[in-house]
């Protein structure tokens, strides 16, 4: 926020917009409950800033979390009416004289208020070997692999996923299912097999039920995914590229 | 017991982390980092990372730039040797899989960029911060013997008679304290621009760990340093890369005027010069632009005055494909499109020169605590850093004081001291207490408010002695109502009010440290600028300031000279 | 850490548009499943069974017949997703691939129309 957040607060004081927020106070409440708050309908203001606002001014005890405010850390996904958004990005002006309902994203266990455990993702990131994989020596640090624009363009798309998990809060299969593997862990594998420097192979970590076959193609994680990584892309190319190798074994990638 | 205890898992926590990893499998590391390491402010870097590769280009030249563009405060053997080290971390990260964008026989390809005489910043799109750190991350998936702490934050160094012995910190999920033993610790925690209201930092940035060095005993160096970036835009302070004037980008004021060519820094050409107009240092565009308000041609708008960075003449497939960044935050944050419209931009602060007093391999005076990163002061940036230094810095520095404290851990390897559950109970203790107290002092914010506007009131672009003065006791006082603000959370499970009520605290002492060095320093150098000594006095600072915490937690000024190997001073010149 | 776990919502396909059109598609293999059956019962008889011209029949297949037009449709268009097609490092875009599809599509049933009405 700026220096002349002062300012525009005593010019807003005549509008103001309803923010519902979901409340969970582990020691206190079963589940969770909204709270509504009322705050500046500023034209430039984010929920992330109306969240600020009455964590500022209004209610100290509210949890959430933000860091960048510029759509890169990926910090701030939360369910706002009812659609997996990034908060930073997500503005007042969308939502007319609101309300405006803010809940942590789904699919996810709820540690308090709008903040959820995404531990799971983490241990699905490590499983498919989000690094680069190579065989044989390395090359000196004085030389780098060549690696042409169009071999970066290859993969580069997959390379834009902030983490987010937008898209495990959007994907059907994942809030019924925790045990697949999901789109964003799934796009990173691609981010590393379409990788002209990559050599591993990820198979056997993606040709399974819970991983590439899990998915139904429903899409959602690609509408949700603010970096336009489509993730449901990656995925039914994954499975193509599996479908292919288990007709002709000696086939790769 | 963890052998190496890195705090912060940014660009330098990791880098360290993985050297320490390669460097011995056997030691025990751990990260523990406020956030997830993901989510680290390196996450935000944009434009590029600087290294010479080049076949017309030298270490030399690029030591040349660094050691002008910092004002001659740069420790020049430093300088040296984080030059020569860049490329090949640089190359490093490219091994481990770095998108780096690519010339089309599929070499690396490198671009402009401000006060840089050659084309040598290594740059991702515009996203390059992003790229590195999760190319860093998901490379430390890779051992399984990093331990990580997410969403821990450390609020005391243990340290006895001199030596560091681990940590206490908090799992914010859960609000257990727990002491973490540790034989050598690394400080990785990144910068503190929050202490200022108008910033391009992310909420995290409140300078943590150069609180916890300096409330230990270390010294803190050139604290009064901050860089403005000459190109933020108003209200949100996100940054505009400077990649967008290396690609071509114009600073224009209210009367579509080329402003820079009035101050020294070269005549306009159509198509970007090195070192000259747009391609200046960061800190003397930023003090153009005040210059242009004093004399009435910027542009009010309810964010403060602006200029505009003009960007339109390069056109849409240029922006998309070198900067496309920018004009996804222009789009979504500003509303405005830079293929058609003017951008409007003021400057922010952006960085801190100064920070946590450390050698060559980030070793400060407590044996066995490390510093490396924007948290760290080598120093190599001096009074003002060159855009596309701090990633290689990360990179080298992190890689360094990950190999040192390494080698500390393994040739110090006797049991904890006694010291070391003690002050962990006193600090449980203290934590304790303070969770929901249901005191009914000051909010929170209100204060960091306050400290952020004296700051910029008082350590802006431009400085003075008595608003200064009067900013050291506006601090102090703050300090004491902050101890007693008003807390009303009491849950244990993410309690976000204490974690900013502990970073408050951070803040301010560190605030105090910035303006005691500016207050200090009676000449101008680079980003430090006195309208009261609007000199540069070698005779009397050419000199790091270096500020100990006092017994009564006032910070205490004094001065170390400044390492000069084959570059003695001299005048700085841009565009001419 | 006690953490809160939603309760499994077992209408969450009424929640959003695009799962509700997702699993009405989904819904619609079943009649694709049928018209390969009534194919088999067709090809096993040598010519229409007996039942073809009832009302009823008439009416499933004609339901039939457009839900498996919707699914093959639906099916062509979702295939640039699992095909990225590059081409000197240009990405053939979506709409092209879809078309390639869909005329082959009309080409193939050009073919086995020609060939089932040759023989009427």
């Amino acid at each position: 926020m700026t220096d002349t957040a002062e300012t525009i607060r005593q010019q807003a004081a005549a509008r103001t917009i309803r923010l519902e927020v979901a409340r969970y106070r582990p020691e206190q409440d079963g589940e969770p409950v909204f709270q509504s708050y009322d705050v500046p309908l500023m034209d430039d203001w984010a929920v992330l800033d109306g969240l600020n606002y009455v964590k500022d001014r209004l209610d100290g005890t509210l949890s959430f979390r933000w860091s960048c405010r510029m759509g890169i850390c990926g910090s701030c996904g939360m369910n706002v009416n009812g659609e997996p958004r990034l908060t930073c990005g997500t503005f007042f002006t969308e939502y007319g004289d609101g309300p405006i309902r803010i809940e942590p994203l789904k699919g996810f266990p709820v540690i308090r208020d709008l903040v959820v455990d995404i531990d799971d993702f983490l241990v699905k990131l490590q499983h498919v070997q989000p690094w680069l994989i190579r065989e044989g020596e390395e090359l000196p640090l004085t030389a780098e692999y060549a690696q042409t624009p169009e071999q970066l363009e290859a993969y580069k798309q997959y390379s834009m996923c902030i983490n987010c998990l937008l898209c495990y809060s959007a994907c059907p299969v994942y809030v019924l299912d925790p045990d697949f593997l999901g789109p964003a862990a799934i796009a990173l594998a691609q981010r590393y097999n379409l990788d002209s420097r990559d050599q591993g192979d990820r198979f056997d970590l993606l040709n399974l039920d819970e991983a590439v076959w899990g998915c139904t193609f429903v899409g959602e994680c690609t509408r949700a995914c603010p970096k336009h990584v489509d993730p449901a892309e990656a995925i039914q190319r994954y499975k193509l590229t599996a479908a292919i190798r288990s007709i002709l074994p000696w086939s790769r990638r | 017991m963890i052998d190496v205890l890195i705090v912060g898992g940014g660009g330098a926590g990791l880098r360290a982390a993985i050297a320490v990893a390669e460097c011995d499998p056997t030691l025990e590391v751990a990260v523990v980092s406020k956030v997830y390491p993901m989510r680290s402010h390196t996450v935000s870097a944009e434009g590029g990372a600087a290294g010479v590769i080049g076949v017309d280009d030298t270490l030399d030249e690029h030591c040349y730039d660094t050691i002008s563009g910092g004002d001659w405060l740069c420790d020049q053997d430093a300088v040296e040797m984080f030059i020569a080290e860049a490329p090949k971390e640089l190359i490093q990260l490219e091994h481990w899989g770095c998108p780096w964008s690519r010339e089309p026989d599929g070499r690396v390809a490198v671009r402009p960029f401000g006060g840089m005489k050659k084309e040598r910043t290594w740059y991702a799109a515009d996203k390059t911060g992003f790229h590195l750190l999760h190319t860093l991350f998901q490379t430390t998936l890779k051992y399984g013997e990093i331990k990580r702490y997410d969403e821990w934050y450390v609020t005391r160094l243990i340290v006895d008679d001199g030596r560091v012995y681990g940590a206490v910190a908090v799992d914010i999920r859960t609000g257990r304290i727990e002491t973490i033993p540790a034989r050598s610790v690394i400080l990785a925690t990144g910068g503190c621009g929050k202490i200022f209201p108008f910033t391009t930092n992310a909420a995290i940035k409140t300078g943590d760990g150069m609180a916890l060095a300096y409330r230990a005993g270390a010294p803190l160096k050139d604290m009064e340093f901050v860089q403005y970036h000459p190109t933020g835009l108003p209200f949100t302070g996100i940054l505009i890369t400077e990649a967008a004037r290396a690609e071509g980008g114009w600073l224009i004021n209210k009367d579509g005027y080329r402003y820079l060519q009035d101050y020294d820094l070269g005549t306009p050409t159509p198509t970007p010069k090195l070192r000259s107009m747009e391609l200046g240092p960061r800190d003397r565009l930023s003090q153009a632009f005040v210059h242009e308000q004093h004399r009435g041609r910027t542009v009010e708008t309810p964010y403060g005055p602006v200029v505009y960075l003009d960007l339109r003449h390069l056109g849409e497939a240029r922006i998309d494909a070198r900067i496309p960044f920018v004009r996804e935050l222009c789009r979504s944050y500003q509303n405005l499109d830079p293929a058609t419209d003017l951008i409007p931009v003021r400057p922010v602060v952006h960085y801190m020169m100064g920070g946590i007093h450390t050698d060559l391999d980030g070793a400060t005076p407590i044996a066995g605590l490390y510093a490396a990163g924007e948290t760290a002061c080598v120093s190599i940036n001096g009074a003002n850093r060159l855009g596309s230094n701090s990633l290689p810095e990360i990179l080298v520095f992190g890689r360094r004081a990950g190999v040192a404290a390494a080698e500390f851990a393994r040739s110090h390897r006797q049991a904890e001291a006694p010291a070391v559950q003690a002050q962990g109970r006193d600090e449980e203790r203290r934590l304790t207490h303070l969770r929901g107290d249901g005191k009914k002092g000051e909010r929170i914010a209100d204060l960091r408010e306050e400290m952020q506007h004296t700051l910029e009131g008082a350590a802006g672009i431009y400085r003075t002695g008595d608003v200064l003065a009067k900013a050291v006791d506006s601090l102090a006082e703050l300090r004491q109502r902050a101890s007693e603000a008003r807390l009303d959370d009491s849950s244990t499970a993410f309690n976000t009010e204490l974690l900013n009520w502990l970073e408050l605290g951070c803040m301010l002492d560190i605030a105090e440290t910035v303006v005691a060095c500016a207050l200090n320093r009676t000449e101008s150098r680079g980003a430090h600028q006195r309208t009261d000594f609007e000199q540069r006095d070698d005779a009397g600072f050419l000199a790091h300031s270096l500020v100990h915490r006092a017994p009564d937690g006032s910070p205490s000024v004094g001065l170390l000279p400044v390492t000069i190997t084959r570059w003695p001073p001299g005048e700085r010149v841009y565009g001419r | 850490m006690t953490t809160y776990h939603a309760k499994r919502d077992h209408l969450w396909f009424l929640r959003n548009r695009t799962y509700t059109v997702f699993v009405a598609r989904e819904l619609t293999s079943v009649f694709v499943a049928w018209t390969i059956v009534y194919l088999m019962l067709v090809i096993d008889a040598g010519g229409p069974p007996s039942f073809a011209g009832e009302p009823w029949m008439i009416a499933i297949n004609v339901v039939a017949f457009a839900a498996t037009a919707f699914h093959a449709i639906t099916f062509l268009n979702l295939a640039p997703k699992a095909t990225v097609v590059r081409l000197d490092g240009w990405r053939v875009p979506a709409f092209m691939i879809q078309g390639g599809n869909h005329s082959a599509w009309l080409v193939v049933s050009g073919i086995v129309a020609f060939l089932v009405l040759k023989g009427v």
